[in-house]
């Protein structure tokens, strides 16, 4: 009796460290979240602004209602996807910030259904399809020039996202163009739509599809051998490459699977963002969801269920802007500000150590001017 | 006729090398000593911003003053986490270039028009006036910069201890160079000089500031110091290069049968160029062999 007492107090306790630490990466995350809105208030104070008062907007238009939770939602479902784009790659040992010009691409082939009919559903499921294929196509080279000339990937990709600005920019104006008007694509016949999901939001049945890929996509990673293959790739290729695993296939791999997922990330805003459902010129709804999506990626730490978690986070952070931009002044733009110190605190390794080192400091000076 | 074209073509091409090159020189020196900094982008969006702020309040060299500042800083920030911090340095890169989106979006709007700000007349820089165009004073700076960095890189001791921090920093650190100073201010240093690069196509070159005035440079200056292979010179060459195909794309824009083909496709040139560029020359170039990795002492 006394010996299973014994052994089974250093057996809780070491539950109880393995359960902190898997705690820790949700905890940094917080904490770079914290960093990031706490800059982001000293600098709206530095402009002049009512830091407290933006973020109470922010957060009540955000979370406050079921209306506004709706749209955080709705703002998330292309970022969960963009995010998924960014984690299997990085998961591949690679930096992949190609997602941006392949939504571009997927919205782009999402609308192009709009020339001819099918049954509802199948006619969705087929403009899936052409915006996954396209996202999916756009990423593929920039992964060939890798594998096969060893270009840089963040080169390969921002060049690739540039070229796909300018390609859907020319298509929405010379190609796409609706013909009674001219500031926007054709839009999506209703019965390629996803059905919205809460009435009166953007909130659509695109949401399923995005967790759906999530979930496919946390299957491949653990669950199957390249999966295992593209994590050991990421880990140490040089020694995958000695275990027999082909860094070439899974970089291409990672490449294409991230590329089908910005590809739909695409068809989700053309497809499932009422009331146009259409490519807008000058692209106000697809811009930047790939950068967001790097942002949700690191946050949720590069894993499948951690991203939905982020993606409802920076969904948030957007839907709320919006009311912070109308109730508190404060520019739309802010929000972009506190995401950028967010992914960089997010690079610093236990930031949790550094947080504690700087209270250690801080608390030594106080107690040196006290004495 | 042709004569005025030639020089027409040079001149643009030399004023968009300038940042190009400025950019590739300064991440040269933070690559050889180890630190790869993809925030290059947004240093020059965000120092086009604030060198404006600095030209409009004390005139253009307190400008460019304040985007070298701008710029220093970013890369001090970025080094520390780089170096003692041990972070994530294509994170804290795509972290910074995501930060430089929103500050100049955010600052533009505060300075009254969203996405566009128009500099003061009075605060941009004096170009230097020729007989067959007007050239900024700070292309002769892009021409000697380069050589200035050569000459530090390969000729003095402090530039073999930069080559140090990043070939071997184990051995750099039992030798007792200090790894992480040595690449704390290698950084900065590329900071500064992009932040120069950033003020320069706000205050002296194109004289507006736009929230996409960086254009995707950084990046080309990123494929610049491939192409160069860290050679200070061939980034020059590579600059001027780049340089030329974008001033390229601008010139066939305004020529008069031009309207065949539609401007989104000239528009790609340089994108392009530089793809096939980097595509090209890979393979002949060989970085540092600590490129990239934070230095832990075992």
């Amino acid at each position: 009796m006394n010996t299973r007492a014994e052994t089974a107090e250093p057996r809780l306790r070491d539950a109880a460290r393995r359960t902190l630490t898997g705690l820790n990466p949700a905890l940094e995350s917080l904490l770079a979240g914290v960093v990031g809105l706490l800059v982001g208030a000293i600098l709206m104070w530095i402009w002049g602004y009512d830091p407290w008062k933006a973020y109470v907007a922010l957060f009540q238009g955000a979370y406050g209602d079921s209306y506004g939770f709706a749209s955080s939602i709705a703002r998330g479902v292309p970022l969960i996807l963009t995010a998924l784009t960014f984690s299997i790659c990085m998961r591949a040992g690679m930096f992949n910030i190609g997602a941006e010009g392949q939504v571009y691409m997927g919205a782009i082939a999402a609308v192009t259904v709009g020339y001819f009919s099918l049954p509802t559903g199948l006619h969705l499921i087929v403009g899936i399809l052409f915006a996954m294929i396209a996202g999916g196509l756009w990423s593929l080279i920039p992964a060939l020039l890798k594998t096969l000339r060893g270009v840089h990937e963040v080169i390969s990709t921002i060049m690739f996202n540039w070229i796909a600005h300018f390609l859907a920019f020319f298509l929405v104006a010379n190609v796409l163009v609706d013909p009674i008007r001219a500031e926007r694509t054709i839009s999506v016949p209703a019965s390629a739509r996803f059905p919205v999901l809460v009435r009166g939001t953007d909130l659509s049945y695109a949401l399923f599809a995005a967790v759906a890929f999530a979930l496919v996509i946390y299957f491949v990673l653990w669950h199957t051998v390249v999966g295992y293959e593209v994590r050991a790739a990421g880990l140490n290729p040089t020694a995958a490459r000695y275990g027999g695993i082909k860094n070439r296939r899974t970089m291409l791999l990672s490449f294409i699977l991230g590329g089908l997922g910005a590809g739909l990330a695409g068809a989700t805003v053309v497809m499932g963002n009422p009331p146009t459902y259409a490519v807008i010129s000058g692209l106000p709804q697809i811009s930047n969801i790939g950068f967001d999506g790097m942002a949700v990626a690191m946050v949720g730490r590069n894993h499948p269920l951690g991203i939905l978690v982020a993606a409802v986070f920076f969904g948030g952070l957007t839907a709320g802007g919006r009311t912070m931009q109308i109730t508190a002044g404060v520019p739309l733009e802010m929000v972009r500000v506190v995401e950028g110190i967010i992914v960089v605190a997010m690079a610093i390794p236990e930031l949790l150590r550094i947080f504690r080192i700087l209270r250690h400091g801080v608390q030594r000076l106080l107690r040196r001017r006290s004495a | 006729m042709i004569l005025s074209y030639f020089w027409s073509i040079l001149f643009i091409s030399l004023h968009a090398m300038v940042p190009i090159t400025l950019t590739a020189v300064g991440e040269i020196v933070g690559e050889t000593a180890g630190l790869f900094n993809i925030g290059l982008e947004g240093i020059l969006l965000i120092s086009a911003f604030t060198g404006v702020m600095g030209a409009e309040a004390g005139g253009p060299w307190v400008g460019l003053l304040v985007g070298m500042g701008t710029g220093a800083m970013i890369g001090l920030v970025f080094s520390v986490i780089n170096t003692y911090w041990k972070g994530n340095q294509m994170i804290t890169g795509i972290g910074i270039n995501l930060f430089a989106m929103g500050f100049v979006a955010f600052g533009l709007i505060m300075l009254g028009a969203p996405g566009f700000h128009a500099v003061s007349s009075s605060a941009r820089m004096a170009p230097i006036r020729t007989p067959v165009g007007n050239l900024s004073p700070i292309i002769l700076l892009a021409l000697v910069v380069p050589f200035g960095v050569y000459w530090f890189l390969n000729r003095t001791r402090a530039g073999l201890i930069l080559k140090a921090a990043g070939e071997n920093p184990e051995a750099a650190d039992v030798a007792g160079i200090n790894v992480n100073l040595t690449r704390l201010l290698a950084t900065t240093f590329g900071g500064m000089l992009a932040g120069l690069a950033g003020a320069y196509m706000s205050i002296s070159w194109i004289g507006s500031v736009t929230k996409g005035i960086s254009a995707g440079r950084g990046f080309i200056a990123l494929a610049t110091v491939v192409f160069s292979g860290l050679n200070p010179l061939f980034a020059l060459l590579g600059g001027f290069i780049f340089g030329f195909f974008q001033s390229l794309a601008t010139w066939i824009q305004n020529l008069p049968g031009s309207k065949a083909v539609p401007w989104q496709f000239i528009s790609m040139i340089p994108y392009i160029v530089t793809l096939l560029v980097v595509a090209g020359v890979i393979g002949r170039v060989r970085f540092p062999k600590a490129l990239g990795e934070p230095y832990k002492r075992e």
